[in-house]
């Protein structure tokens, strides 16, 4: 390739190429794949996505979550996403914004769902992240948890942990935590 | 008898760069012209001044390339020094391009090696085109993604949808990773690009974070409860920073709480340096020989004295010694080097009637349509929110939302009908503005 070389270089010398276009800096192909599950995005009626950085950020953006069943009907719960420029070969960052006593989220808002972390697969997207975390609302799991005593508690007494989940939506203390209102 | 002149400095490169051979490369023309312009012309780039960065700088130097410049944004650390050759102790905190650059200007006359201090993200487009070859000693994927990128970026196809030799810049890849390596010969347009072989990579290993909190059984997972649970509990608010040895022993120091008390051994200072940067430790003869494959191919390339790598090395010393090449093929729809889809259009043309167009071209057949241009996005189908926001482009030439550029790329994303079969698509378009010196070339692709 010498020869194409030394001729760049004579060419250098002389006027810029025609299209006296400099190359931009281009779409992650991350960016892209992203682009394109937000675009396909099926949301139920109980989540709605925003963008808090405009119409041309699409790495980071909230999703908040009303669920219409279960312990947590009535609160609304907003999550982050952080989606890094190697997406989908690694997975967004989720956490939750909200402190909500659940078995499953701990009170710094790490979220424990398998597919956020060891069972994440490029084929996944953010529309089955979405339903994913939906699910921790409808079904929460007191097998692995992050938040213990909320798990023993949804495991030994599901009655007072149903009323622990509506005191700490309405705003209250449940043992020496206070949580704010949610719903 | 008279004594013999010493021997030149270039001997075994003459052998290889004098003399016509059986085996080279179909441009190769042998001579003194070709060593003197090789000399004079070529201008490598080295990416990353560590492991692989330092042997690359010696072997290219040592071939007799001339322009040299080494890009690293890290500083010397004692660590490093069980390889990176060109660093010695009273080195350690100085930045490692400038290091390399002198050690090597120092040992090899001639060279010219400029130093670069910074991140590869902090370096305009301009600067990358200036370099005839690419060669990385990187350590990330997302370092190799961006930098594939760029030098993709560069390559144009014509209308023919072949690429164009002059636009094409290559890159020379190396990894390693104890005793394991890798060497890659990317020819954007040619060969396959990073991307069209990134889904080879395995998925990397995360702990499950409830694994972390409740039910530890190893030393990593130790580690990585302090590193990512027990950090933001009781400092949170500030970002972890592996670099940062108080963080670093802090760490550690959880970590080692954490095992005792679920008596668990193997925490060690350096097994959580490992667990928390991903680091596996380097063998310098690893680094060495993919290097000094690297570096060969950097020569072929210049030169075409041999026919280059084609165009996947494996090494791997664990047991033995085993190399394989492997010919990956391009993917001819790859976001980042693929000719995409050509399409010529009038400068009076709107976003929503490119949009409809898009449905009936045949290569195409996209139907609702949503079009992003590097990273604005100019038309959101979905969801409600960005559509609201994205409506009032509808309405503009698809020249004026393009810049006035007249040939650009942008990406459609959308829903493809071939076959009476439905699926998601995402199309890398080529659109090429006619008219623009007021000549109309109505040359819609609606009626091609």
């Amino acid at each position: 390739m010498i020869k194409l070389f030394k001729v760049k270089e004579k060419q250098r010398e002389t006027a810029e190429n025609a299209n006296g276009k400099a190359p931009v800096k281009k779409q992650s192909a991350g960016e892209l794949r992203l682009h394109k599950d937000i675009s396909e995005l099926n949301l139920p009626k109980t989540c709605c996505i925003s963008f808090p950085n405009g119409k041309d950020d699409l790495m980071n953006f909230d999703v908040s979550i009303q669920p219409d069943e279960g312990y947590y009907l009535g609160g609304t719960f907003l999550f982050s996403f952080q989606v890094s420029p190697i997406y989908p070969h690694e997975a967004p960052k989720v956490k939750c914004k909200t402190k909500v006593y659940h078995p499953n989220i701990d009170l710094e808002g790490n979220v424990c769902l398998n597919i956020l972390r060891e069972d994440w697969k490029p084929v996944l997207n953010i529309n089955t992240i979405i339903y994913g975390l939906f699910h921790l609302f409808t079904e929460p799991n007191y097998e692995d948890p992050l938040n213990h005593d909320a798990a023993a508690v949804l495991r030994d007494n599901p009655k007072m942990f149903e009323s622990n989940v509506r005191r700490a939506m309405a705003g209250g203390y449940v043992g020496h935590t206070f949580f704010p209102r949610c719903i | 008898m008279a004594d013999a002149a010493p021997p030149s400095k270039s001997r075994d490169l003459d052998k290889l760069l004098l003399r016509p051979g059986n085996l080279v490369g179909p441009t190769f023309d042998p001579g003194v012209q070709l060593r003197d312009d090789l000399q004079e012309y070529a201008k490598i780039l080295v990416v990353g001044a560590g492991g692989l960065g330092c042997e690359l700088l010696k072997d290219l130097a040592l071939s007799g390339f001339k322009n040299l410049e080494v890009i690293d944004m890290d500083r010397i650390e004692v660590t490093n020094l069980n390889r990176q050759f060109l660093f010695r102790l009273e080195d350690v905190g100085k930045p490692k391009a400038e290091v390399a650059a002198k050690r090597v200007m120092e040992r090899v006359s001639g060279v010219n090696i400029v130093p670069h201090f910074c991140r590869i993200e902090d370096k305009d487009i301009d600067f990358y085109s200036d370099f005839n070859i690419i060669a990385l000693g990187l350590d990330s994927i997302e370092a190799r993604s961006y930098i594939n990128a760029v030098a993709c970026s560069f390559l144009e196809y014509d209308s023919d949808n072949n690429p164009r030799e002059e636009t094409m810049k290559p890159m020379v890849d190396g990894g390693t990773e104890g005793f394991k390596g890798h060497a890659r010969v990317i020819v954007p347009g040619v060969t396959p690009c990073f991307e069209c072989t990134i889904w080879l990579f395995p998925p990397q290993v995360k702990f499950p974070l409830c694994t972390l909190a409740e039910t530890p059984r190893n030393a990593a997972h130790c580690i990585e409860y302090a590193h990512l649970i027990k950090w933001d509990e009781v400092r949170s608010g500030k970002a972890f920073d592996p670099d940062n040895a108080d963080h670093m022993k802090w760490v550690y120091d959880e970590a080692v709480k954490r095992a005792e008390l679920f008596g668990i051994p193997g925490v060690t200072y350096s097994l959580t340096q490992g667990v928390v940067k991903n680091i596996i430790p380097a063998i310098a003869s690893t680094n060495a020989i993919i290097s000094a494959a690297c570096a060969l191919e950097t020569l072929k390339i210049a030169s075409a004295f041999s026919k280059t790598l084609s165009n996947y090395l494996t090494y791997n010393g664990v047991e033995g010694l085993h190399t394989k090449v492997t010919e990956f093929v391009k993917d001819k729809d790859c976001l980042v080097c693929g000719p995409g889809v050509l399409i010529e259009l009038d400068t009076t043309v709107t976003l929503q009637e490119f949009i409809d167009m898009l449905e009936g071209h045949p290569k195409l057949l996209i139907s609702k349509a949503s079009i992003t241009y590097h990273g604005k996005n100019l038309y959101m189908q979905a969801p409600p929110v960005l559509e609201e926001m994205t409506r009032s482009n509808l309405n503009l030439p698809l020249y004026d939302l393009m810049d006035k550029i007249p040939k650009d790329i942008l990406h459609a994303i959308g829903t493809i009908n071939k076959d009476n079969k439905k699926s998601s698509g995402l199309r890398k378009l080529r659109v090429d503005f006619k008219g623009i010196d007021g000549i109309t070339d109505m040359d819609m692709a609606g009626g091609a």
